[in-house]
């Protein structure tokens, strides 16, 4: 059987960098998918991030390149100021279109792009932020089939955009920060996928 | 075939035909953000799909302009990248104080913000009268808002700090009038700028520049398009010409990279070598 999963996108904004250190610090470096995410900066921040979370993490994790390749256990991180996409040839694209609810690189962009290049092989991840950007595009990824898990508002450090999320369709899996490495790799491992998901959904 | 998969050639040929029939073509715009704004736009039509509104778009100029005004992304700023502007006023401007005369292509201008905010560097390094700028875009609706130079006045404040963080001594409020909400660019800043259609995907160079500025428009394209500008371009700089690109932009790898040399690195600043 062809594997189930072929990306992750992850959507994260206030408390991020504790978050992402976190999520990713933890995966191993076989970790066989490509990550791709949107982290909510100041347009002033530099690639310092990427870098900072690359030195920290076995995976290797950079800014994204305009119509840069997408190579398995890579962590993507969107420039400041620009949008990541991701083409249907599974090539990446930045772009330098208006905000989308006050945020460039927006998370709903992201996963809207990678919910129609990826459909069913995509998980979408939602994490700790202020605000409500990624509900609609983690909507998108459950309607084109992928999976969506959301970080258990309870255990984040600013509850809005899991809540936003959680009310705008229905996750797969909440969990603690905690907890989702192990999630993502017993995921891809092709283990818990029938095991964790909820009866009645797509 | 899925839902997205039939959309996809319906994009196909509904681009054909609009390149067919009004000679702009936007087959080789990188699908997912050309996408992305087609289906804002059909989301806001009266159509269902894009197979039904290319039977009108084809046969209906304006409702094809308002499509145009859909796919084109004209998001621009006064001193964008101020780190760039900086380069521009300590690295570059010296090279072109050397000439009597300069000729500066900005092609993809927008709202004209890219081109204003050069000429103020230029005016203030005494270079006033010694230049023309060729401002274009293929979207003719932002080149009338260009050359009337106004702007809104809720971003002077941003505009302000940019001005002044890419090394401006001056002062950001001399060079607009305040007119309610809106701020009107100063008569000095138009005098050395021609706006003017031009059409990156079809049309011709613009001979003997000093400098082409194509910033954040390339970002849009596929790679074979991407190199055609590129040529276009190299044809239009004179040898020591530079050539500035956006700053997610890169010359590595494409076929022109060895007739330049980078003048400011990760600023995206090139310099067209001598033979
Ligand atoms: C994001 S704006 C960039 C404005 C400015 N250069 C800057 O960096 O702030 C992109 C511009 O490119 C123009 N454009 C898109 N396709 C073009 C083409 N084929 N030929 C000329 N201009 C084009 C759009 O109309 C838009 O105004």
């Amino acid at each position: 059987m062809a594997k189930r999963f072929r990306a992750v996108a992850i959507g994260v904004s206030f408390g991020g960098v504790q978050a992402l250190k976190l999520l990713l610090g933890r995966l191993p470096a076989d970790f066989p998918l490509p990550l791709l995410i949107v982290q909510h900066l100041s347009p002033e921040a530099g690639d310092g991030l990427a870098e900072l979370l690359d030195e920290l993490c076995a995976i290797r994790v950079k800014e994204a390149d305009e119509q840069e390749r997408i190579a398995p256990g890579t962590a993507y991180l969107a420039p400041p100021n620009y949008h990541l996409l991701v083409e249907r040839d599974g090539s990446l694209s930045l772009a330098a279109d208006a905000r989308v609810s006050y945020a460039r690189p927006s998370v709903d962009v992201l996963f809207e792009s990678a919910a129609a290049a990826f459909g069913s092989t995509l998980i979408g991840v939602i994490l700790t932020g202020a605000n409500g950007d990624g509900s609609s595009g983690l909507r998108t990824v459950k309607q084109m089939g992928g999976l969506a898990i959301v970080q258990d508002p309870e255990d984040a450090p600013a509850q809005q955009m899991p809540l936003a999320a959680l009310a705008a369709t229905r996750a797969d899996h909440v969990v603690p920060l905690e907890a989702m490495t192990a999630l993502l790799c017993r995921l891809v491992a092709g283990e818990a996928a029938a095991a964790g998901r909820r009866p009645g959904d797509g | 075939m899925d839902a997205g998969e039939l959309e996809d050639v319906e994009i196909r040929l509904l681009l054909e035909g609009l390149q067919r029939v009004y000679g702009y073509d936007f087959r080789d715009y990188a699908e997912a953000s050309i996408k992305r704004r087609l289906s804002h736009w059909l989301a806001e039509s009266a159509f269902a799909t894009f197979s039904q509104a290319q039977s009108d778009l084809l046969r209906d100029p304006q409702l094809f302009a308002s499509l145009l005004q859909g796919i084109t992304v004209n998001v621009t700023e006064m001193f964008r990248d101020p780190a760039f502007f900086k380069a521009i006023r300590e690295q570059l401007v010296p090279f072109l104080k050397t000439y009597p005369f300069v000729k500066i292509w900005h092609a993809g201008c927008a709202t004209g913000e890219e081109a204003y905010s050069m000429a103020i560097v230029l005016n203030e390094e005494g270079m006033t009268g010694r230049y023309r700028m060729y401002a274009t875009d293929i979207d003719e609706a932002v080149l009338q808002r260009a050359q009337e130079g106004v702007l809104p006045m809720a971003e002077m404040q941003s505009y302000t700090r940019n001005y002044q963080k890419s090394g401006g001594r001056a002062s950001f409020a001399d060079y607009y009038t305040a007119r309610y909400d809106r701020a009107i660019l100063s008569a000095e800043l138009k005098a050395g700028i021609v706006f003017a259609p031009h059409n990156l995907t079809s049309d011709a160079e613009f001979g003997e520049m000093n400098v082409v500025l194509c910033r954040n428009v390339m970002i849009y394209f596929k790679p074979a398009l991407k190199e055609r500008c590129l040529r276009l371009f190299d044809a239009s700089l004179l040898p020591g010409g530079f050539l500035c690109l956006g700053l997610k932009e890169t010359l590595d790898g494409r076929e022109t990279r060895g007739a330049y040399q980078e003048l400011a690195p990760g600023l995206r600043i090139y310099r067209k070598r001598y033979g």
